[in-house]
């Protein structure tokens, strides 16, 4: 049990045991460490399958950059999540965690018969296969593909967890809480101003948290660790968030944050989400991001066991566990000598393979030698032995000109690579920052900002110790507006430099991974450019080297440079690709944060909607509202039940929850004249207390939007519009109010909410609110058709429209929302003695086509003219302008042909038309135009249909046929009215 | 996600904007007598500025104000931002 | 309810008023206990009359008698052009309060509200959500009125709510029907 673990140190808590599951295994660990490090404590070197051969994978590194070592973790029902990396989950007593990737099992996968077949494996191989017969690709390959690739399970059921958003301002952001990062925390702290300091990992500190070497002001780092993170906790004015990933960086400074809130506790407190996704504004960044360690390409250098050199360090300073027990660093750097003193204090048979000639080897090379360590200079490393652990290293002497001498095998259970270091400049590119090569450190660095941000340390290509605290403490300095510099004493000097290589000479036939997540190899690259490929954007697309999960965060600058060596073209002029969000995976749910299940979008509920819900009605969505669609009886179904309403409305009287209409209160001396401006219809004539119903086009000339407009007194006009359209004519109205005639005194008012509006229709409509309403004269002579009223209705204050949507007498009663209930029981039971029926939009639908009334949207859809829909008579010629009249002298609204609206007669009466049915002369001819309405209708006793067909008015009394479900069906062209066609009944 | 900064409220997460295009597309001042080429450059032709654009937002969820600003369209940066002049100050 | 963790209560009825104005409000000051002339984005109580300022010539009254108010303000502005509009019914509000009010309404409110910026006596549009609001605080304490149309209410607090969870444990906490 923890037979890699070390007896002291490390910053793991012994005091509390932890247990997991690992593929079934119970594991054992301390509170702190991570699955990789708990795994490799209790010897478990073998933690996945590659992606595309299925080849045996271990854990490669030590923080969220890891390719390989995805797991499958689960925390119970719902709460299921793939891809995690073993690197970052942090062991909680009871988790259980899988590989992924293998069939039937870890150890024995049966899709490891790909690295078999790898020949046929390579660059494009998907695109080379899959491309021709097209026909096989979404029956065979595609199904194929997707079952043998991909990582982990998406879970079946929904997430269990809630997730939180968060907007945060601050005057600057530290992204990185390593050295750079925490010293530029501590300068901006200073400043009182807002500061927020995220980082991903659990612990702040970063290359601090496994530094048991450096002293700084001298203090062992980690002492300087605490104390610099309690005075940074005692500021008021810094926030600290660990666990917190800054994944995207967007314009004006829009930095997104994940922080991960209860992942890492066992039974975490209720009420707190799994994840918060912070949306922070910054006035100034700073970037410590730190930078990724390169692993080296050799054949097999992908086996369990072989880590990066520095993760190695990590493994056994912070967590106190040694991932072998004879451990040969292969490097090109000096950053690895270190990892190598490191483990062999740890008691760990130390070798290096140094690929440099002795002659480019810093320092470091004779101070590891003074401790006794065996390093082999001007060595290549040639391959690997082992399956699913690393057993051995093949490594030979290499000299000036790549000849190889006498090979010789290092025994050994675990190898730590080092090929140099690559700044993690993900977030300054997302920033758009440009990026420059320096071949002083053969890698992209920061060079020319374009948002407000500043790089520190190891993230700006400094990975000295004292400079990375120099720099960040300039950087933290800057960033709140002040200059000045401080240097900080650091003991001993960080051996740092290295030669790039990109493929260790000797690779031979063995395949030497660069991409490990997506299993590209440098074969895959050369042979891509021996296919013509030269733009590095074609290349990874082709090879999908960089592609995967990770983004190729310790492969990309391999991949680079060996694209420069095949090019013969140097790295700066062969680019980079873009980076692009997220840096690391982002969970949906929190993306989605609170917007799901009824918090998705606001569902709007009109002022009766409770009484429609006992009443047993069936609901519809219009626009955001939920509005009465039909209020069926036992037994009905929606054509009884909305046939019932209508002859309730035709013979007696309905009553309707009309309140989504939109409602707009327009005041001012120029109310009309703007009214004028943007109908079609003339408004300076209608007097006071009267109604006209009014057609908006847009600029274009199609109709926008229509309703009914009463002239409440010279100067307010209470306007209506669509129940769709609310917003967006107050929209329109202020565009052009504030935009094209600043100068009329007008104001609008939204007043859609304020106003309840209970529609009352029926030859029975009078009598039924006469008794109920004070203030009006009621009388038809007085209160005629299209005029409105103000005074009271069951002591309510209201604006009572004599208005009508269904061709029969008609009211519309507006009145304050609070008081609709009690005015609506009030109307529902002076209506009881004539058989009052509730009717729903159903009902309002039908009732509306009998008389041949357009719905904005349903007849039209935004390429529809006032004379398409035989509305032109509206035109009030006298206005020398409104807006959309110009364009309704466009040559191709003036057009002959133009689709107009028609009625159409099924003829077999039974028949009702689809909505949106196709019309044909005859089958097999092209459209004319479609079904834009139809209904049983009860008046009729037949079914109705509006349509809009070319040249539709001329074709009246022709006989047409309308796509059904089974082929066609003939209709009769008419006037698109079928009821009361005088119009007669409204004036009741 | 842009910060606006709005001539009334000052800077404001571009959530609570609408935009509304290129700013100082005139409508003409006589439609009837504008040609169907004239009206159709006004009704559909934009520039499709590289660089510094005058455009128009409204900050719907604020101040309910249309205001023009000038954003370089390579690196987003505003230059100016102006109020329209409105009633009060014409009247 | 100013040492509470996190407090949403919905508020009782008030008289609402959109009042729209062009003329020059340095000239006019106060208009029956209104007080116009205060900077966009602020608010202004006296006594049960309070002010909110939300454009160049937009104006949200608040009283409890929406005829008096209707009266005072009529009388104070006389012939000038303006509009004065009863919204009284159109929205609904809510007090948000408690140490966590502000961690709350940034759970969906994309403002920044450190009391530098949004001081006591702020108040602007804005969103929650995708619902629009209307955030107002009219004092120093952490409470703060939310403003939202009459059919949004249902969504706004259920939002409100949902934020709350991870503070309600904190004492004093709670939501009130
Ligand atoms: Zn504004």
């Amino acid at each position: 049990m923890q037979s890699n673990r070390l007896p002291i140190g490390g910053r793991v808590d012994r005091s509390r045991r932890l247990r997991f599951r690992f593929n079934g295994t119970v594991i054992h660990g301390f509170a702190g460490d991570t699955v990789a490090s708990a795994l490799l404590a209790n010897g478990v070197s073998l933690v996945g399958r590659s992606f595309k051969y299925h080849r045996p994978r271990g854990i490669l590194c030590h923080g969220s950059e890891e390719p390989n070592a995805l797991l499958q973790v689960d925390r119970g029902p719902g709460r299921v999540d793939p891809n995690n990396r073993a690197t970052i989950t942090e062991v909680t007593e009871g988790l259980t965690v899988a590989s992924q990737n293998h069939w039937p099992s870890l150890e024995h996968d049966i899709g490891a018969i790909n690295d078999w077949l790898s020949p046929i494996f390579t660059a494009g191989f998907y695109y080379k296969t899959f491309m021709w017969p097209r026909a096989l690709w979404d029956k065979v390959y595609e199904p194929l593909i997707r079952a043998a690739a991909g990582l982990g399970v998406a879970p079946k059921e929904a997430d269990a967890d809630r997730y939180a958003q968060r907007y945060a301002h601050c005057d600057v952001l530290i992204v990185g809480a390593g050295p750079a990062g925490l010293a530029a925390a501590l300068a901006a702290s200073t400043s009182g101003q807002r500061v927020i300091l995220a980082d991903e990992q659990a612990e702040f500190g970063g290359t601090l948290l496994h530094d048991t070497g450096s002293m700084i002001q001298g203090m062992q780092a980690a002492g300087w660790l605490v104390g610099t993170v309690a005075a940074l906790a005692d500021c008021r004015n810094v926030r600290l968030l660990p666990r917190t990933t800054a994944f995207g960086y967007y314009n004006h400074n829009h930095v997104a944050l994940l922080e991960r809130v209860t992942d890492h506790l066992a039974d975490p407190a209720s009420g707190l989400p799994r994840e918060r996704l912070w949306q922070v504004r910054a006035k100034q960044v700073v970037l410590a991001t730190g930078a990724h360690e390169r692993p080296l390409a050799f054949a097999d250098n992908d086996r369990p066991g072989i880590m990066l050199a520095e993760s190695i360090r990590a493994f056994i300073n912070r967590y106190a566990v040694v991932p072998g027990h004879r451990i040969v660093f292969a490097t090109s750097g000096a950053s690895a000598y270190r990892a190598a003193a490191d483990a062999r204090a740890a008691g760990v048979e130390v070798v290096v393979v140094d690929v440099r000639p002795v002659a480019a080897c810093g320092p470091e090379l004779a101070l590891l030698r003074a401790e006794g360590v065996e390093v082999l200079t001007g060595h290549t490393v040639l391959g690997s032995t082992g399956r699913k652990r690393v057993r051995g290293l093949i490594v030979a002497p290499v000299d000036a000109d790549g000849r190889i001498g006498i090979r010789r095998k290092l025994t050994c259970d675990a190898v730590g690579l080092s090929g140099g270091w690559t700044p993690a400049v993900h977030l300054f590119s997302q920033s758009r920052g440009k990026l420059t090569f320096d071949t002083a450190i053969d890698a992209y660095r920061p060079g020319r900002s374009v948002q407000a941000e500043r790089s520190a340390g190891a993230a700006n290509g400094s990975y000295e110790l004292t400079t990375c605290l120099a720099e960040g403490w300039e950087a933290g300095l800057r960033a709140t507006g002040r200059d000045g510099a401080r240097s900080f004493r650091v003991s001993p000097a960080t051996p740092t430099g290295f030669v790039a290589v990109r493929v260790l000479p000797g690779e031979g036939n063995g395949r030497a991974f660069i991409d490990f997540q997506n299993d590209v190899t440098a074969k895959d690259i050369r042979l891509a450019v021996r296919e013509g490929f030269e733009s590095v954007e074609h290349i990874k697309r082709y090879t999908t080297t960089g592609m995967a999960t990770d983004q190729g965060k310790t492969s990309n600058m391999t991949a680079l440079g060996l694209l420069s060596e095949t090019l013969s073209r140097p790295v700066a002029q062969v680019g980079t690709t873009t980076f692009r969000p997220p840096y690391t995976p982002v969970s949906f749910g929190a993306l989605t944060g609170a917007a799901r299940g009824a918090l998705f979008e606001p569902v709007r509920k009109a002022p009766l909607h409770d009484w429609a819900a006992a009443r047993g009605a069936v609901f519809e969505p219009v626009d955001r509202w939920l509005r009465a669609r039909y209020f069926p009886r036992p037994g009905e179904d929606m054509r009884a039940a909305v046939s019932r309403e209508c002859r309730a409305v035709r013979s007696s009287v309905g009553i309707l929850d009309a309140s989504t209409l939109g409602k707009i209160e327009v005041v001012g001396p120029d109310a009309a004249e703007f009214l004028n401006r943007l109908y079609i219809n003339g408004w300076t004539k209608l007097a006071p207390g009267r109604c006209r119903y009014g057609v908006m086009p847009k600029e274009d000339g199609y109709i926008f939007d229509d309703g009914v407009v009463a002239r409440l007194a010279a100067e307010r006009f209470h306007v209506t519009t669509t129940t769709g359209g609310a917003a967006r004519v107050l929209d329109h109205m202020e565009e052009y109010l504030q935009t094209e005639w600043p100068n009329l005194k007008v104001f609008l008012t939204s007043t859609t909410e304020q106003w309840a509006v209970i529609a009352l229709q029926g030859p029975k409509a009078r009598q039924v609110i006469t008794p109920l309403v004070d203030g009006i004269d009621m009388s038809a002579a007085v209160f005629p058709h299209m005029a409105v009223r103000t005074g009271r209705i069951c002591g309510v204050p209201t604006r009572l429209f004599r208005v009508s949507f269904t061709g029969e007498l008609g009211y519309e009663i507006n009145l304050p929302a609070s008081q609709a209930a009690l005015v609506w029981d009030a109307v529902y039971a002076g209506g009881e003695p004539y058989g009052i029926e509730p009717y729903g939009t159903e009902a309002m639908h039908v009732l509306r086509a009998e008389r041949g009334f357009i719905i904005v949207g349903q007849e039209t859809d935004g390429t529809v003219a006032p004379d398409d829909v035989g509305l032109s008579g509206m035109i009030a010629d006298a206005k020398p302008d409104f807006v959309g009249k110009r364009s309704l002298a466009r040559p191709d609204l003036m057009a002959a042909g133009r689709k107009q609206l028609v009625g159409l007669l099924t003829e077999v009466p039974g028949v009702v038309l689809d909505e949106g049915a196709q019309v044909v002369e005859n089958p097999g001819q092209p459209a004319l135009g479609h079904v834009t309405s139809a209904y049983w209708s009860d008046a009729c006793g037949r079914s109705i249909a509006l349509a809009l067909v070319a040249g539709g008015r001329a074709r009246h009394g022709q006989v047409l046929h309308v796509t059904t479900q089974a082929g066609f069906t003939a209709v009769r062209v008419t006037e698109p009215v079928f009821f009361d066609a005088g119009a007669e009944r409204v004036h009741g | 996600m842009l910060l606006i900064p709005c001539p009334h409220c000052g800077p404001r997460s571009e959530l609570e904007f609408h935009c509304g295009g290129e700013a100082h597309i005139a409508r003409p001042t006589n439609p009837a007598a504008t040609g169907d080429q004239r009206w159709a450059e006004y009704l559909f032709y934009r520039s499709n500025t590289k660089g510094v654009h005058a455009e128009r937002w409204l900050h719907v969820h604020g101040c309910g104000r249309w205001f023009n600003v000038r954003r370089d369209t390579i690196s987003d940066r505003f230059v100016t931002a102006d109020q329209i002049r409105s009633a009060e100050e014409g009247s | 309810m100013g040492e509470a963790g996190i407090a949403i209560l919905p508020l009782a009825p008030s008289a609402r008023f959109s009042l729209r104005l062009a003329a020059a409000v340095v000239e006019i000051g106060e208009a029956g206990g209104f007080w116009l002339d205060i900077p966009i984005n602020t608010c202004h109580v006296a006594g049960e009359r309070m002010t909110v300022r939300l454009g160049p010539n937009e104006w949200l009254l608040f009283g409890p008698q929406a005829d008096a108010i209707r009266h005072d303000v009529a009388a104070t502005l006389g012939d000038r052009f303006f509009s004065l509009v009863d919204v009284g019914d159109r929205d609904l509000a809510f007090a948000v309060a408690g140490i966590h009010a502000r961690d709350v309404i940034n759970g969906g409110c994309p403002l920044d509200l450190d009391d530098i910026v949004f001081p006591a006596g702020s108040a602007s549009r804005t969103l929650l959500g995708k619902a629009q609001i209307v955030l107002i605080r009219p004092g120093a304490e952490r409470l703060y009125r939310i403003e939202c149309g009459r059919s949004f209410a249902l969504y706004v607090r259920a939002y409100l709510e949902n934020i709350a969870h991870e503070f309600l444990r904190s004492p004093g906490s709670g939501i009130l029907a």
